[in-house]
């Protein structure tokens, strides 16, 4: 209550309400009392604020209405006319360094295409072929593959790893049964190394593999973790889907372009691979040296194929090997002496949680491979 | 009557928030500070809104009683809206213009700083009005700006008798104060 009386006195004071001796009295208290001083030039400051505060506030409302006005008026230039203005004057900025930027553009892709005409030859002469294959589709379809495998070879379509400089490659792979400890990766990683594989965990530590088996038309190979330290892991986190990925479904990767795992986000685009080969799926995104192998899995935690290649002559355009596939090379493995009991377990744990989740329990199971 | 007495009496018209004022100094400058906005990488949008920044300077300038505009108006609005747009492109970090000319602007910064302060200040007010909300602000509206009476509110806005309602206002103006000073202390 005191407080209350003290701005009682202070607003009395400063509105001139207060009779002269009360007046007197007041100063007078105030010279001896710093603390009463301060709440007076505390009040008056900040009634000072307050009114000004409030100024402001009416004078900007009565701007805003000014404003209205003159933009009827067509003085002031509305905002639906913002993009075309902008446009315009990026145009008339940078006019200069768009026309020298567009020359060389012109005169790079006239470059590229030459090159790509010339290297590019040897293919059109196959095209044609595919294309009548495909026509008589399934009788055909060995020697279908066959000219794939060539195109894939020849030119557009280009495995993601390239080999380093010291004969060392580095890929992706993810454990298929955790029980044998096999893992799936592609036929041209198992195949890239001569001595031996290694594989690496998300946490850099490194084991010995060995290549079951490889099926290099399908471009896939299953390998086997033989370090007598790595510990058998629980059943997998994702599932193996036996159906095509559907049209437009998004998908994510997981996988080693570069030391550490790296994450990666795209979808389906189309439902088969480079000219139409029914074993891959066309993805949207970008993958980098080293995805080959890396997981491709949907939103459901089901994993729908195995990064393998990219196109080289457009941007964002990846080959993915459909899942399904690796049950037919699993069925393989199976018929191997020492492997006849292999099988894809799975507990399914990742359907249903949101992605970040999903990445931590799908990490566990995706390895770099290595080899020289 | 001569220019210099024509700017007076619209600075003055500023101060009382006189609307046709305000229209006359936007008609008169605003397309020439829109090509300059536009002409160094801002939109008509972000021209408008130094515009209207620059405006708010004036304001504050033509109520402190003490400006004295020694230039024409004309020059003063050119500087502010320069010297403010190009602290803007500076804070987007776009680059810097290189053409800008070298034209006759006068010295404005101080004028800058205080409307940044000024700004500021408002802005925390604004805040700490928006956390006491209703019946505070009313009240305190009532009191300090249309400047009732304790009675008057006291009926308003349905209090028994005055002295609640000034009990009422008084808890009110604490709490607005204490939400204003504990920002305003913190810039300090």
């Amino acid at each position: 209550m005191e407080d209350t009386l003290l701005i009682d006195a202070v607003e009395r004071f400063v509105n001139g309400e207060m009779s002269v001796e009360e007046k007197i009295y007041f100063e007078d208290l105030r010279k001896k009392n710093p603390e009463l001083d301060q709440a007076v030039v505390e009040h008056i400051f900040f009634i000072n604020q307050f009114q000004k505060h409030n100024n402001t506030r009416s004078y900007i409302t009565i701007i805003h209405d000014v404003k209205a006005q003159l933009s009827q008026d067509g003085l002031i230039v509305s905002k639906n006319h913002k993009a075309p203005a902008k446009i315009i004057q990026l145009w008339k900025k940078s006019k200069r360094t768009i026309a020298v930027a567009a020359s060389i553009a012109g005169i790079v892709s006239i470059f590229i295409a030459s090159i790509v005409s010339v290297s590019t030859r040897k293919e059109t002469n196959i095209k044609p072929l595919v294309e009548k294959l495909n026509q008589v589709e399934n009788k055909n379809l060995q020697i279908e593959k066959k000219v794939n495998k060539l195109e894939a070879e020849n030119a557009n379509s280009a495995p993601a790893i390239v080999l380093k400089g010291e004969a060392k490659f580095r890929a992706t792979g993810f454990m298929i049964d955790p029980a044998n400890k096999l893992i799936v990766t592609n036929a041209h990683v198992a195949n890239e190394a001569r001595n031996g594989l290694i594989i690496e965990n998300n946490k850099g530590v490194q084991f010995i593999a060995k290549a079951v088996f490889v099926d290099v038309e399908k471009d896939l190979a299953i390998i086997q973790v033989t370090d007598e330290h790595f510990k058998k892991m629980s059943p997998l986190p994702y599932s193996i889907k036996r159906n095509p990925a559907n049209l437009g479904e998004h998908v994510f990767m997981l996988g080693y372009p570069k030391q550490e795992v790296v994450y990666g986000e795209g979808y389906i685009s189309a439902k088969n691979g480079y000219q139409m080969d029914t074993i891959y799926c066309q993805l949207s995104t970008a993958a980098n040296e080293g995805s080959s192998g890396s997981p491709v899995v949907n939103s459901g935690g089901e994993v729908v194929g195995i990064v393998t290649s990219t196109e080289t002559n457009a941007q964002g355009v990846v080959y993915a090997i459909k899942s399904a596939n690796i049950y037919k090379a699993l069925e393989e493995v199976k018929k191997m002496p020492d492997y006849t009991n292999s099988r894809i377990n799975s507990n399914n744990s990742m359907k249903g949680i949101d992605r970040v989740n999903q990445i931590k329990k799908l990490e566990e199971y995706v390895f770099m491979i290595k080899g020289n | 009557m001569t220019n210099i007495e024509q700017e007076r009496i619209l600075l003055e018209g500023l101060a009382k928030e006189d609307k046709s004022s305000i229209e006359r100094i936007y008609r008169d400058n605003y397309k020439m500070v829109q090509n300059f906005v536009v002409n160094n990488n801002g939109s008509t949008d972000d021209a408008a809104d130094i515009f209207q920044e620059a405006m708010i300077v004036l304001y504050e300038k033509s109520v402190s009683g003490s400006f004295e505009l020694n230039c024409q108006l004309k020059t003063f609005i050119y500087s502010v809206t320069r010297r403010l747009w190009l602290k803007k492109l500076q804070q987007m970090q776009r680059y810097q213009p290189s053409n800008v000319e070298i034209e006759d602007t006068v010295a404005v910064d101080e004028d800058i700083e205080q409307h940044e302060k000024n700004h500021n200040d408002f802005q925390l007010m604004e805040m700490a009005m928006t956390k006491i909300g209703e019946p505070c602000k009313s009240l305190l509206d009532a009191y300090y700006l249309q400047k009732k009476s304790m009675q008057e509110i006291a009926t308003d806005f349905g209090y028994t008798n005055a002295d609640n309602a000034k009990t009422q206002k008084y808890k009110c103006l604490v709490r607005l104060k204490k939400l204003f000073f504990a920002q305003y202390k913190n810039l300090e």
